[in-house]
């Protein structure tokens, strides 16, 4: 109920989340968050899987794989839980393999001996060999490329959709912050990364620009009107764009966030580290840092972004007076009896904020119903058709 | 009218959805009932395991292989194994010269020559051909004809060496004119002719005059790719001796582009002595296969390789045909060797300058497109051998995809539970359209898996999961313009049609943008990458399906029910709850409307 109710005002903009006035505190706060991740990159470097940098494989010869060989293998390798990167496999019927980060000669003669130990073989049945990266520099080059040839073209998609480039600027800016964050994030976690982690993040860049799209998409419409009516300046417009988005965005995260929640909660008490915790926690920071982003970062950024384009300059001038004119009546109109121009000076959007105080109490009662035959009738007819409302002359309407 | 239009089309397209579904049903059923189709959808390497191929450089001689020919020879195996679908292999080098290829799933074994082999095309100018078995004629035709020719040869030694071949043919012609029926259209006007070379070949080398004879005949340089006097006595015997029936006939084959070789063709049929490589099967830009198409533009029913060379290629290929269009049989033949093999040794009619060239030979049509994707790739530096192949476990233990399971069935239930109390019966909607979106997924990802052997690995789960919040979002944005438009005080249907085509602008323009970054990370990106593109791509284009055929139907159904017109406090679209402005207008002759329609600057109307 009070969630509704929040939506309602925050819609009509009785009440609002100062988010582009306030915008110099969250570009702090996103700055600190950045600072935050890469000096998480910068200290606990990126723990690269063997995917990316090949590492040291062992395979055991053994007449009979035991069923627990895998548990059986980590052991050996003082390895239990999966964060640090081994992979075991059984080949056919008769062959464990075990993968490990890129091991010295002693080491690896070490883990060998261990393995052959474990599994009760003679130590010439362990090979040991190193193994190159599956997800190579050329793996890595192809997919940058990709990218970077995806970002200019949504680039120009965006501005050609919006009909202006400063939003797709934006949208960009907002996009590289969430990655560097939950990439950043990530690292604290120690986890190593995998190609999954990879696909992880990519999933948080294909989640953030569509996030910042749909913001994006109500700001141009309310822009479009503020300019075509010049009732509001361009900020307070955008402004309003993101209270009218922000429970869209609220149930979009929410509903986005709980299966990942779901499975970030089961992976930890009852997985441990692994692929899929790996994967959870990437998407749970990234969700929540894309929408983040896309309410608090993107439009205040675009909002500072055209603050010095003419027609925004030129907008913010017209609503000013425009403003400065309603206000004027507003003054007078309560001295008129009946108030009738009053109701209809309030409608909606940020200048009912400025008005909240002293209109909207005499409004409501306005609206209460005035029943005499069971229907609604307004008060303008009780009093009969010859009280015409009063329409306020051409020259001063708007 | 208007509203019934709505409705109707409304229904249309409910009716759609419904036969897509069914249709896709019926795809799957028969895919299981006549295919090798699966009603579970196939899994990854690491939730199912598969099959691990260890492949050894085929190293012949002293030679050794770097660790950028490996790097190289990786990366091309990769693009050939993407080729055959999106089923996400991992493929690494092992031990500095070993190549490990773990695919989900058993590739059969013509999937696996084709990811082995080397796929070297290259061309190289004919000098001698024989029948590819030395038994049926053999002892009679090389040492037959061989009496002759050398005679014939080295006698008249002032005689051009390339009217050597084409003295000798008679008597050997006879002898094995039925040789290469393996070259069926373009090599097949050769056949007589070309065994009549041989002998002429096979006999040049114990007189050493007949280098001579060429070069002061023929007058060309000594280092004339097409010149016979390349052929070394050593050549002659080992050309002699080979029988192209035996399958290790080319076992111990050195293949150097710069100097001739003895080989034999496909199937065997033919035996060749090639002069050094004139182009070079780097140089090929493009190749596709096709049906031969005649002058007329009739299609025939011939299969051949479309190759398009690069400008230097072009440029070499030109000046090739120049020159052999001038020479004689067999020496105005080109082979076109695979692999060391020739596929085939057409003659030049003209020269062709513009670097087209084509290739017909005894393949089928799926071989051919195979063969033109793994040149369009690029050849292996190296060709290699099946070393070991093995079934490998999952990488991801069971319990990894049990309780991600089960997690996704709690966070559909919480979604369920967040949806009803944000949403009220409107919340039903939602969870109808995910559990349609995810039936629709759940067909198609099994339907992908049989046709394009599509994989879910565990990042392709998650993927899942994540898509219920995108095709979520597309509801809620349509829900909560819906709402704004009551909230403006709109009537219900006329609501729903507005907030249609508002969220319907935001819907295709966010989806377009993933569409966008499928597109491209699936065409440019390799291996896993292109996995993910596949997904999002997939899970995007459901989601625009589910929204535009199921949901706005659907609603726009709902809302002409009195539950939802009436604005039930369960709707969820209750305009009191939602604050609905009541604004009061002047309608004109003494009435009232309270529900204006919303016009961008008319809410000013009265002031």
């Amino acid at each position: 109920m009070k969630f509704s109710d929040l939506g309602n005002d925050l819609y009509t903009g009785k009440r609002s989340i100062p988010v582009v006035p306030k915008r110099r505190t969250f570009y702090l706060v996103s700055l600190v968050l950045m600072a935050i991740a890469i000096a998480g990159l910068g200290i606990n470097k990126l723990n690269l899987g063997l995917e990316f940098s090949g590492g040291s494989e062992f395979r055991v010869t053994t007449p009979a794989v035991p069923s627990d060989y895998e548990s059986q293998a980590r052991d050996a390798l003082g390895a239990a839980d999966d964060s640090t990167g081994v992979r075991v496999s059984k080949l056919g019927a008769t062959t464990v393999r075990v993968q490990t980060e890129r091991l010295s000669e002693a080491e690896s003669a070490r883990v060998a001996s261990e393995l052959a130990k474990t599994f009760e073989v003679d130590s010439d049945k362990v090979s040991s060999t190193f193994i190159g990266p599956s997800w190579g520099d050329s793996v890595t080059k192809q997919a940058l490329r990709a990218l970077i040839i995806f970002l200019i073209l949504v680039a120009a998609v965006l501005a050609i959709y919006f009909r202006n480039w400063k939003m797709a600027v934006a949208a960009l800016i907002a996009l590289a912050h969430d990655l560097v964050i939950t990439v950043g994030i990530y690292s604290f976690s120690k986890f190593e990364v995998s190609p999954a982690t990879m696909i992880g993040f990519l999933t948080v860049l294909g989640y953030s620009i569509y996030d910042t799209v749909v913001v994006f998409d109500k700001v141009r419409e309310n822009t479009t009107e503020a300019f075509a009516n010049g009732r509001m300046s361009f900020a307070k417009a955008a402004n309003l764009a993101v209270n009218q988005t922000l429970v869209r965005s609220i149930n979009t995260t929410a509903i986005g966030i709980l299966p990942i929640l779901s499975v970030l909660v089961v992976g930890t008490i009852f997985l441990g580290p692994g692929t899929l915790l790996d994967l959870a926690l990437v998407l749970f920071i990234g969700i929540l840092v894309g929408a983040y982003s896309s309410i608090f970062l993107a439009t205040p950024l675009l909002v500072s972004l055209r603050s010095k384009d003419q027609s925004v300059v030129e907008l913010d001038k017209r609503s000013a007076r425009s403003e400065a004119k309603r206000a004027k009546e507003a003054k007078e109109a309560p001295v008129t009896v009946g108030a009738p121009a009053r109701g209809q000076a309030s409608p909606e959007g940020s200048s009912a904020v400025e008005e909240v105080s002293g209109s909207s109490a005499p409004l409501a009662d306005d609206e209460s119903p005035a029943t005499v035959t069971g229907r609604q009738v307004h008060k303008y007819a009780q009093s009969g058709p010859r009280n015409q409302p009063k329409r306020a002359p051409k020259s001063r309407r708007k | 009218m208007a509203q019934m239009s709505h409705a109707t089309f409304a229904r249309r397209a409910l009716a759609g959805m419904a036969v897509l579904a069914i249709a896709l049903m019926g795809l799957l059923f028969g895919a299981n009932q006549f295919g090798d189709g699966s009603y579970a959808p196939k899994l990854g390497l690491d939730l199912e395991g598969g099959t691990e191929i260890i492949l050894k450089p085929r190293l012949t001689g002293d030679r050794s292989v770097s660790p950028e020919q490996i790097n190289q020879a990786r990366d091309i195996i990769v693009q050939r194994v993407d080729a055959g679908g999106v089923a996400g292999a991992e493929v690494t080098t092992q031990g500095g010269n070993n190549i490990v290829i773990s695919m989900p799933g058993t590739p059969s074994k013509q999937q696996e020559d084709g990811i082995r082999r080397s796929s070297q095309l290259q061309f190289r100018p004919v000098l001698a051909i024989a029948a590819g078995t030395p038994e049926p004629a053999p002892s009679a035709s090389p040492s037959g004809s061989a009496s002759p020719t050398p005679s014939g040869s080295a006698s008249p030694s002032a005689s051009p060496s390339a009217s050597a071949p084409v003295a000798s043919p008679a008597p050997s012609a006879t002898n094995n004119s039925a040789i290469p029926g393996a070259l069926s259209t373009e090599a097949s006007p050769s056949p007589s002719a070309s065994a009549s070379a041989t002998p002429s070949t096979s006999a040049s080398p114990s007189p050493s005059p007949s280098p001579s004879a060429s070069t002061s005949g023929a007058g060309q340089a000594a280092g004339d790719p097409y010149s016979l006097d390349q052929i070394t006595e050593e050549m002659t015997a080992q050309f002699t001796a080979l029988d192209c029936s035996k399958p290790e006939a080319l076992e111990g084959l050195v293949d150097d582009e710069t100097k001739p070789i003895v080989t034999c063709d496909q199937d065997g049929a033919a035996k060749y002595i090639l002069g050094p490589v004139v182009v070079s099967g780097d140089k090929i830009s493009d190749a596709s296969a096709g049906y031969q198409v005649t002058p007329q533009g009739q299609q025939t029913t011939t299969v051949e390789i479309q190759l398009s060379l690069n400008s230097e290629g072009t440029k070499q290929y030109a000046d090739v045909s120049r020159k052999m269009v001038g020479l004689q049989q067999p020496q105005n033949q080109l082979a076109a060797t695979l692999d060391s093999r020739v596929i085939v040794a057409p003659s030049f009619n003209e020269a062709i300058p513009n670097g087209k060239a084509s290739i017909t030979g005894g393949f089928g049509i799926t071989e051919a497109r195979d063969l033109a994707q793994q040149l369009k790739f690029g050849a292996l530096p190296i060709s290699f051998d099946l070393q070991t192949r093995n079934q490998i476990s999952p990488t991801l233990g069971s319990e990894q995809l049990r309780y991600g399971f089960y997690a996704g069935l709690v966070g559909l239930l919480l979604v369920t539970i967040y949806s009803l109390l944000q949403y009220r019966v409107l919340g039903f909607v939602t969870i109808a359209s995910i559990v349609a979106a995810g039936l629709l997924t759940y067909l198609a990802i099994t339907i992908l898996g049989w046709s394009h052997n599509y994989r879910l690995d565990m990042a392709g789960v998650t993927g899942l999961i994540v898509a219920i919040g995108f095709t979520a979002d597309s509801f809620i944005v349509y829900f909560e313009r819906i709402r704004d438009e009551l909230r403006e005080g709109r009537s219900l249907e006329s609501a729903v049609a507005t907030g249609w085509d508002r969220a319907k602008r935001t819907i295709l323009i966010a989806d377009g943008v993933n569409f966008l970054a499928a597109i491209v990370l699936y065409l440019l990106a390799s291996s896993s990458v292109r996995g993910f593109a596949f997904t999002l791509g997939l899970t995007t284009l459901l989601d625009i399906l589910i929204v535009f055929l199921f949901t706005h139907p659907l609603v726009t159904l709902l809302a002409r029910r009195k539950f939802f017109r009436g604005g039930h406090p369960m709707s969820g679209l209750d305009p009191e709850k939602l604050g609905a402005v009541k604004k009061t207008s002047y309608a004109g002759r003494g009435r009232f409307t309270t529900n204006p329609p919303r016009v961008a600057g008319g809410e000013g109307s009265a002031s």
